[in-house]
Order: structure tokens, then sequence, then C-alpha cells
């Protein structure tokens, strides 16, 4: 009796987990970042060890200068306009206005990187009234953020697509973005179908079984992107637009003992410490009380912070494209094969998007090949290749999970189906390496990370940007706080709330995608069993799927203890 | 669970000339803190404006050593990662009460991120300008006043690096120099200090006297509770050692109905109290109906009986 309850125990734990892993596999992607990480490693490796030296250095705690020694940098500061006796009666202590007959501009904000989180933070903090009169600058190289509306509803869908969860969908929709969105090309979906090659089993998950309108919604990037910038163009609100690359960033000491004695350097003591300082590779400057590093997963500014990462790549690849069918396609499908999982989600009209994860070799082989070959193989792999298909009385039906049910949830009945057939290629193939990186830290003093720049996940979660959007809604409400409580907002203490409250929640995240991907990198009887099991479970178990759907909706983030 | 609160405060200080002995006062601190050198004090010197000058005439070359050691000083008082941590993290909690209870008192705007916009408030017993500051952002005419010189040399150094916080005035004084010289202020906010002073009647009259008209005055201190002395002497002077052993005399310390009271009689009329507590576990203050231990209160000048 004893060694029975134990057996249970332990099937139940990988049993759910895997589950939840399996659940928001099927999420989606955004597959725009992650190339190429370890580039800088050796590169800031050597830095940290500079700065660690130089933090030893009691005054001189941070120093993150790039080109220059800290101490040439410190006299070089341009800063005049606080003098001595002007700073006492500067009349705008609101200090939002760029300070005018300087050829440096200063800012409350610099957001480095216009991308889709950079952009949603612009737009969350310009939606709030503690922080909407904050003076904000986006430095960003892209052409397209000079433009309006440089999308086009004929063009046939982008192969960069993300599935917005809905708790994703609610932000956008605060923030007022979400409206530009619904003008063009995007797909709900209220289904999921899950399976695998081995035929043992299969999920399908519906949007009623959590009391939900829908799963998610898939939505080109370059979609979000342009409503974004829509919707900050069109904003009442102090922003400028650099369009330029970070070159180097500073961040001084709060005050410098050596300084102090002598009149000239009260100059330079005024802005040691209080702001950083950005030069952009078109040679103009600026300052600012906090920078934000949206640049993506290769940050520039998180390489010249210092801040060290953790992470490794996977000997895996993705193959996205965009096909289209003979009919229009309303699930997310998701069937994981020997050497990874194939997704086709829905985006709108009759497309539908891919992405294969395979072993570097193959996906050479099947970017190579010919497109009718090419979609062969997604319809072998979407119907009987690799494997049977499934049924729900391998597993002896549903005794092995009585003692856990709470009732068949309401799509269980739901037969296994197959994919609509795949008939067009609608885009070329783009293969993308697959990799995991994340931050050590988030924040430092007047330096805080976003999105991809603080978390690189697997990209085929589609968690990528939800948790990029979940970072900027943080941040936009930690800094609203900060401010109420008159709090600068460079403040390392301040920063660190935001930290605190999105580092869980990212690694957990992080950690399901990674433990997910690692279990079907196996092929193993016992482990397959397993998964079935999974699968099976999810399937049958009410509260089980229910939960699974509202964590993989961002809405909950303990995906085990609803 | 909430650990003192004076931990992150070092007022103490202030009204030195009324407090407990210097020696047991300090004893515990490390030389370089702020705090540790309680030298012969020349109680409120004003003419120490915006200069560095110390009252006493020493060489000019001592002057500039000096001035090092205040730049360094400041630098740790103000790093929120240093020894005054746990002080930075309480900061935001009673600054979220402060502003709640003005912007009501007052009618400014909750939703401005400048509310206090006009409003002269006085901080007595500012330290290091930990409060005085934030006060200056959210909008306020700001005087902060320490009866520690050296509290008042770092507290400009640092707010004078900032050109939002440079136009604080801070004061080497107590409250009751200000009373005789007649100065009135909308709201007189004194945090932490009134423990440590030997007359609390006496100190509540002199915050009263300097709150204008129709004016707020706000208060917070330590409960006289069982748990007060467990966390705040027990827990955080012998067993954390986050205060120097002998920071606090627990039989000092003023029950609410007490402060109430003594406020009263100073004709100021309590009309909101809140109490913080500390979460171990986010490492967090927050505000809270538990005024067992950390307190704060509200109150609102009654000028009929004056």
């Amino acid at each position: 009796m004893k060694t029975c309850v134990d057996g249970r125990n332990m099937v139940a734990l990988p049993m759910i987990l895997a589950s939840v892993l399996g659940e928001l596999i099927l999420g989606g992607k955004t597959v725009d970042i992650l190339i190429g990480l370890q580039r800088n490693l050796i590169d800031q490796q050597k830095k940290k060890r500079a700065q660690q030296v130089r933090s030893s250095i009691p005054a001189m705690n941070r120093i993150l200068a790039t080109k220059a020694g800290s101490n040439v940098y410190r006299l070089r500061i341009p800063w005049r306009s606080f003098s001595n006796d002007a700073a006492p009666k500067l009349s705008s202590p609101n200090a939002g206005d760029p300070v005018k007959g300087s050829e440096a501009q200063q800012y409350d904000i610099a957001i480095v990187g216009g991308g889709m989180v950079g952009l949603a933070l612009a737009c969350s903090l310009a939606s709030k009234p503690l922080t909407k009169h904050l003076n904000v600058a986006i430095v960003d190289s892209n052409p397209a953020l000079g433009r309006k509306n440089f999308i086009k509803k004929d063009d046939l869908p982008d192969a960069r697509v993300s599935t917005i969860t809905p708790a994703a969908i609610s932000f956008l929709k605060d923030i007022n973005a979400w409206r530009f969105v619904e003008q063009h090309r995007h797909a709900y979906f209220d289904q999921m179908q899950v399976w695998d090659y081995t035929g043992l089993s299969y999920a399908k998950y519906n949007a009623r079984d959590a009391d939900k309108e829908i799963l998610g919604c898939v939505v080109e990037n370059k979609v979000l992107l342009s409503s974004l910038l829509s919707h900050v163009q069109d904003m009442d609100f102090l922003k400028k637009i650099h369009p330029s690359r970070l070159t180097s960033m500073s961040i001084l000491p709060n005050s410098s003992s050596s300084e102090v004695d002598s009149t000239s350097s009260m100059t330079a003591l005024f802005t040691h410490g209080r702001l950083a300082k950005l030069e952009l590779e078109d040679g103009s400057s600026l300052y600012a009380k906090l920078v934000v590093g949206a640049d993506g997963g290769k940050s520039r500014v998180r390489e010249l912070a210092g801040i060290r990462t953790t992470g490794w790549n996977y000997s895996q690849n993705a193959i996205i494209c965009t096909v289209e069918h003979a009919v229009e396609n309303h699930c997310a499908w998701q069937r994981f094969l020997p050497s990874g999982p194939l997704a086709v989600l829905p985006i709108g009209d009759k497309f539908s998007n891919i992405v294969w994860t395979m072993t570097p070799k193959e996906s050479s082989d099947f970017k190579s090949m010919t497109d009718d070959d090419f979609l062969k193989a997604v319809n072998h792999a979407l119907d009987y290749g690799y494997g049977p298909h499934p049924t729900s009385g391998i597993l002896g039906s549903s005794d092995l999970f009585s003692w856990l049910k709470g009732g068949i949830s309401s799509s269980a009945n739901d037969c296994f189906e197959i994919p609509p057939k795949v008939i067009k290629l609608a885009s070329e193939r783009m293969a993308f390496p697959l990799s995991l990186r994340h931050a050590n830290d988030y924040a430092s003093k007047r330096v805080v990370l976003i999105g991809d720049a603080a978390h690189t996940v697997h990209p085929l979660a589609g968690q990528g940007v939800n948790l990029g959007f979940g970072d900027a809604s943080s941040l936009s409400s930690v800094i609203s706080e900060g401010i109420a409580v008159g709090t600068d907002i460079g403040e390392v203490s301040l920063l660190k709330k935001y930290e605190a409250d999105r580092k869980p929640a990212n690694i957990t995240m992080m950690a399901v995608l990674d433990g997910f991907q690692k279990a079907y990198s196996v092929d193993f009887g016992p482990l397959n069993f397993l998964r079935a099991a999974a699968f099976h479970g999810a399937h049958h178990i009410s509260p089980l799927k229910k939960s699974i759907i509202s964590y993989a909706s961002g809405e909950m983030r303990l995906p085990l203890f609803a | 669970m909430a650990s003192s609160k004076l931990l992150s405060q070092p007022r103490w200080h202030r009204l030195l000339r009324r407090n407990l002995p210097n020696a047991r006062l300090f004893s515990g601190l490390p030389s370089q803190h702020p705090v540790s050198v309680p030298e012969p004090q020349n109680h409120g010197d004003p003419k120490s404006n915006n200069t560095f000058k110390t009252a006493s005439s020493a060489p000019s070359s001592l002057k500039e050593a000096e001035l090092a050691k205040f730049a360094a000083i400041s630098d740790t008082w103000w790093d929120s990662e240093g020894p005054f941590k746990p002080l930075h993290n309480m900061n935001p909690t009673r600054l979220a009460f402060i502003r709640s209870t003005l912007c009501r008192h007052f009618r400014k705007d909750p939703l401005s991120a400048r509310p206090f916009e006009g409003l002269r408030i006085i901080d007595v017993g500012c330290g290091g300008g930990i409060l005085s500051e934030p006060l200056a952002r959210m909008g306020a005419i700001v005087t902060g006043i320490d009866a520690v010189e050296k509290n008042i040399k770092i507290a400009r150094l640092h707010a004078n690096m900032d050109p939002t916080t440079s136009n604080i005035e801070y004061c080497c004084t107590t409250a009751e120099k200000l009373v005789d010289e007649q100065r009135k202020f909308d709201a007189v906010i004194a945090l932490e200090v009134i423990e440590h002073v030997a007359d609390s009647a006496e100190f509540c009259k002199s915050l009263s006297a300097l709150t204008a008209h129709e004016g707020a005055t706000v208060v917070s201190t330590l409960n006289r509770s069982m748990r007060s002395y467990a966390s705040a002497i027990v827990a955080a002077e012998y067993l954390l050692h986050w205060l120097p052993k002998g920071t606090h005399q627990w039989s000092s310390f003023l029950t609410p109905e007490e402060l109430t009271m003594i406020l009263k009689r100073a004709s100021v009329d309590v009309k909101e109290m809140a109490g913080f507590v500390f979460n171990p576990i986010t490492g967090r203050w927050s505000l809270s109906d538990d005024i067992s231990v950390n307190y704060i209160a509200f109150g609102t000048k009654d000028t009929n009986e004056e």
C-alpha cells in the first residue's frame, strides 16, 4: 500500500510538469532574436574583472566606460548647466525639459532599442498619470521607426510571428495599442492539439475548459511593432527617437572625495552619479536618469553595464516559414517528432506559420530542398510520418488517473484530428539556432534590462515577447510607484523591485521550457510512456487542464499550485 | 517580525543636547559611520548655510580633509545597498503614508507627480536628507534640520548634486530655535525622533508651534509593547546587529495612546495612524493596521485651542 502511494507521487510531479511543458510549447514563437549570443562572453569577462578591480576603490564603485579610463571620463563630462551658484536657483526643478543650448540632451529615461518591448514600455509610461510627464528618448537605428504605417494589408504574412497570451493582450489593451493590432491581420485561436510521434497519446485543449474565449492570438511581429509605433507617434508624450546606435555608456559614482576640494570640479560633482551618459554612433550624446536596455538578446546596454549572463545553445535549429492551406485554420497544432517539435499556428486568412525544430544538419537539408518536397515533408510529419496516430485507449483508459480526477474535462471527448493539409509555401524558409540566455542581474545603478536583453528563451514557446511585455508592464508600474514617493528613478533600490517582481516569473518559464526541451530530446521507452501519461492526464483531468491553460495564458505565476 | 525602524534611522542624534548620553548612543558604530563622531556640538550654528565651514576655526588644510571625509560618508549614507539599506527600504512606505494623508488634507491631486507643489514642509531630524529629498521631488519647499552638523553637511552635499533637490534648505538647528524665530510650515514631519528626546511633551509643543494654521503634523516612533522590545531591541540591536546596542531605551518609547494625548495637549489632533510591518521574506515594509511596533501618526493643528 505504502509503495503504491509513493509510486504515484513519483509519477505525479513529472507528469504535471511535463504536461505544463507540453502546453506551453504549443504557444508559438518569436524568432527575431538569439543569434550568436556567446560572441561577447569573453570580452565581458575581461571587462568584469577590470571592473572588480575598480570597484575595490571605494569612491569609484561603478564606472562603465568603454573606451577611456574612468578618470579621463570624469573630467570630460561637458555638463555646464549646473554650476555651483546656478544649482540652487534652477527654477524648473522638474528637470523634465531637455537642457537647451547644450550639445547633449537630458532625458528622464533613455530606452535603448525600439523593438516591441521597448515601444511597449514607452506606451505604458505614457498611459500612467504619474509617468506621462516623463521625458523619454528612444534610441534605435531601425529606419522603420521614422516612418508611419510601414505595413500594407495585402502583404503576405511575415514568417516572424508571436503568439500573444490573453494576459499580454490585456496589457496591450491597457496601453491602447491593441486597437491598432486589430486593424491588421491577426488570428485568435481557441483550440490547441498536442500529440507526439509515438502515437501513445494526445491532448486537446479548448479555451472553454478554462472558461475563456481564446487561448491566444497570433500576430506578425511587424504588425505589433507598427501598432506600438503608431501609438507612440500619436501620443501626447515627451519623447524623441534617436535614429542611431549606442556606442558607449558611462555612469559615474555618486561623488568623489578626490574632487570636492576644488571649486572647478564642483561642476562635475553635480552630475556625478546622477545621470548616465550615452554616446551614439552618429556622434551625438545624451544624458538620462535611467537607461533601459530593450535592445534584444545581444544587448549592448547589458554588455556595457557589465552584466553577465548564464545560458547555453541547444544543438537545434528552428525553421520558420508561412504556409497556405486550402481551408482556414483556427487551431494551434503541435506534434513532437524525434528531433524536435513541429508547430503550426494560424495567422489569419488561410495562412499558418510553421516552426519546426530539428538538428542543424536536418535544418540545412529542409531549407535547401524544393518547395514541393518541403510541403510534402510537412504534411507527412503532421500525419502518419514518424509514427501512428494516437488513440486514447493505449493507456488502458483513464484508470491510471482515477485517483486524481476532479471530473472529466469538457473537451476530453474531442477526437484526435489531423491538421489541415499545407498546399503552398507563402514565404522563404528561415533557420535560426536555438539558445537560452538569462542576465544574472536585471538592474544596476541607472540601468535596467527588459525583454530579450534580460532573458532569451527557447523561441518556440512564444513566451519571449510575452515575458517582455510583462517586464515592460512591471517596470512602468515600479517607476510610477517610485515617482509617487519622490524616488530618483535611477536608484538601484527602486529598480531591484522590478527585478524581484520579474525574475522569478521569467526563470520559472525558462526552466519549464528548458526542461521540456530536454525531456523531448531523448527517445527512450519509459520516458516516452511518462510523456504519454502526462499528456493523457492533462487531457482528462479538468482542474489540471484549467491550470495549464491559465499558466500558458500568462495569468498565473505558479503552474502547479493553482 | 518588524525590526526596528530605527535601523533605518540615524535620526537619533538630532536634538543631541537633550538626548541620552552620547556614549551610549554611538558606542557600537563603525568609525566611518556618519553618526559615529559625536563631537561637541555648536548647537544650531545657522550661518553654516551653503558653505562647508565648520564653526571651529580649523586650518584650511584640515577643512579639505574634512570635506573629503564627508563626501565618503555621504556615499555610505546614500548607498542603497550599503549599511543604510534598511532605511532606503523603509522610506517609500513612510512616504506613501505622508503622500496620501497630506494629499487628502491639503486637497492635492494624488495623481500628480508633484502633488506637494507649493507646500512648505519641515523635516525635523533630517539626518542625511533621505526623507527631505523625496519630499522635494514631490514638489514641496523643504527645510531639513538636524542638530548634528555633520548630517547637515552630508545632506547638503548630496542634495546639491541634483537640481531637483538642490533648493532644499538645510540648517543645523533645533525645532525649539526655529520656534523662537517664529518659523511656520504647512507640514511638520518628525520621523523616528521623539523616542530620543528628553521631554517628548515639550518636543510636541515645538512641533505644534512650527505648524501653520490648518497645517499638518506627522510623527512616527516605536510603540512600547512586548513585540517592540523583542524586535527593536533584542533582535535589531543584539541578534541582528542592525543597530548599535543601546540605541533605544524601551522605557522611553511612547504608546500610540500616549502620543495622541501629548499631541492633543499641544493642540494637534491625531486623525490617522498606521503601522509599518516588515516582511522578512520579501524584505519589504508595508503599511498596516498593526501599530504594535512601528507606527506613524498624522494630525492637524487644532487652532481653536491655541
